[in-house]
């Protein structure tokens, strides 16, 4: 290599260096394409961000695998699969582009969000972390063995195979009784292994009822499953009675699990703040602990986690998203990128002293006409913005210059002081 | 890719000489809708070296039960009528499936 060609290499990296540091791929960046991601990408979209949602799968996630499904406000008959193909064109409809790819790692650089994928990386303004979750194992012997033999965690998926069969159900929440029912239009019988004692489920009291009028469900009470027995395929499972330890051998063709879920976390340990269950951490507005990464849905922490609060969730942190993109921008060319000093007076209208304040700041900046900026944010609207400056008393006044603070006074300010200071 | 039913799964998989994959599918499983388009493309991507079929399992309950399939997707790599790995609903990754069909040749 020559030394003009080294050179010619070097300053092109410097380039795309610079190139990469200030470009962003997209305004809003969704990982995960379930109901809670594409809420958000509508939400997002019709917002004018652009909007991509990354999925691994094909998007609608958990409830694509769900045929019936009857809690959707004003859809007392949808389907799963056909209702979020209707969710995804709603998206595009919007704008919202779609991208296959399974992301691993999330980071903040400066202002851009990134994260990594097995195919690509993607710059964002903002992230929306919408990973879901997925079935819980049991952890038994035989469960894996017999995974795709007669073990499945996906009734939608299987049934077929287990026509005029006698089944298990393992679990007694909203999903097993649900799934348990829908089962029993293909199989002879389904018996529901249930830990609690005879009459009690974790299911909502309405499933409960539909279930115990089913001919067709069978309960064993106190009781789960200690092994799943079989030679190729399932042939059984060997009942364990939680109460007198009692193992007791049951024939059976086949196993569905439906024992809780484990949500989809695992990549962003360390990285973002979640409980010792791998749910993430967010508040009211679904921000987690980095700035302009949310995470919404199945993934995080909440009482209930279902289709409508996932989608509530989407439309919260696309709403979040948007006005942090607009405070933050707003306040990088206002205040941050500006050759000159900014005086940034912070003033809400119930602090009366406040406003006087800011009457005060023009008559004295006057003088200086263009060679000082004044930028008046009000506390109440910009609530980022008043963090972000660690903003506690009302009014305040912070001088900038060439994007960083050079003086500061909080609760009083002393006129005299932020003139010594300019000059 | 070939469709595979009772008539014809033995001679097209165990019969035939060279590398084999069979994908079991059904329109009502959305794992299994999600990875057709990417196992059509490796059917291109592998034409004249790997033989790519697929068994819709909802036409074909008995040969599945007959090849102990009872839960999709499921994925059978054969070489020279031997079986020499299953992928199932949890292993039937884009990457496992490449892992495998790079063995298979």
């Amino acid at each position: 290599m020559t030394n003009l060609e080294a050179l010619v290499l070097v300053v092109t990296h410097y380039f795309k260096g610079l190139i990469c540091m200030a470009h962003y791929d997209y305004d809003l960046v969704i990982v995960g394409g379930g109901p809670g991601g594409l809420a958000a990408a509508i939400y997002g979209a019709r917002s004018k961000l652009s909007t991509v949602v990354i999925e691994k799968n094909r998007p609608g996630g958990q409830i694509a695998t769900t045929a019936e499904w009857e809690n959707y406000p004003g859809s007392p008959h949808a389907s799963g699969p056909s209702e979020m193909e209707v969710w995804v064109e709603h998206a595009k409809q919007f704008g919202a582009e779609f991208i296959k790819d399974e992301i691993t790692s999330i980071s903040v650089q400066g202002d851009t969000r990134v994260v990594s994928g097995l195919e690509h990386t993607y710059n964002a303004k903002a992230i929306i972390l919408a990973p879901g979750a997925q079935p819980r194992e049991l952890g038994v012997p035989g469960e894996r063995k017999f995974r795709g033999k007669g073990v499945s965690y996906c009734a939608t998926c299987d049934a077929d195979f287990f026509t005029e069969l006698d089944i298990i159900v393992v679990g007694s929440g909203d999903s097993a009784i649900e799934e348990g029912m829908y089962l029993t239009k293909f199989a002879e019988t389904v018996t529901v292994i249930v830990l609690h004692d005879e009459g009690t489920l974790d299911c909502t009291p309405v499933l409960r009822e539909r279930a115990f009028n089913n001919p067709k469900m069978k309960w064993i009470w106190n009781s789960t499953i200690a092994e799943i027995t079989g030679d190729g395929i399932v042939e059984g499972v060997v009942l364990k009675n939680i109460k007198s330890g009692e193992l007791t051998p049951m024939e059976t063709n086949g196993v569905f699990m439906f024992v809780g879920m484990v949500p989809q976390t695992e990549w962003l340990k360390g990285v973002i703040a979640m409980d010792g269950r791998g749910y993430i951490e967010a508040n009211e507005i679904c921000e987690t602990n980095l700035d302009g990464v949310y995470a919404i849905g199945d993934c995080r922490q909440k009482f209930l986690r279902q289709v409508i609060t996932a989608a509530a969730d989407g439309a919260i942190a696309a709403t979040a998203a948007e006005k942090f993109i607009h405070e933050e921008e707003g306040f990088a060319e206002m205040v941050l990128h500006q050759k000159i000093p900014v005086v940034v007076a912070f003033w809400n209208p119930t602090r009366p002293e406040s406003m006087d304040m800011n009457v005060a700041l023009e008559k004295l900046l006057e003088p200086y006409g263009s060679a000082v900026k004044l930028v008046k944010i009000d506390t109440y609207r910009n609530l980022r913005i008043s963090k972000k400056c660690a903003i506690s008393e009302i009014p305040a006044v912070v001088i900038y210059k060439d994007g960083a603070i050079v003086a500061r006074w909080d609760g009083v300010v002393d006129l005299a002081q932020v003139e010594q200071t300019l000059k | 890719m070939i469709e595979l039913n009772r008539d014809n799964f033995d001679a097209e998989v165990f019969e035939h000489q060279g590398a084999v994959l069979v994908d079991f599918w059904s329109p009502k499983c959305e794992p299994c809708m999600a990875l057709l388009p990417l196992v059509e493309a490796m059917a291109e991507e592998y034409a004249g070296k790997v033989k790519f079929c697929k068994v819709n399992t909802l036409e074909n309950r008995r040969l599945c039960i007959a090849q102990k399939v009872m839960g999709i997707p499921t994925f059978f790599f054969v070489k020279d009528g031997q079986k020499l790995v299953e992928l199932n609903a949890e292993t039937a990754t884009e990457a496992n499936i490449r892992a495998e069909l790079a063995k298979l040749l």
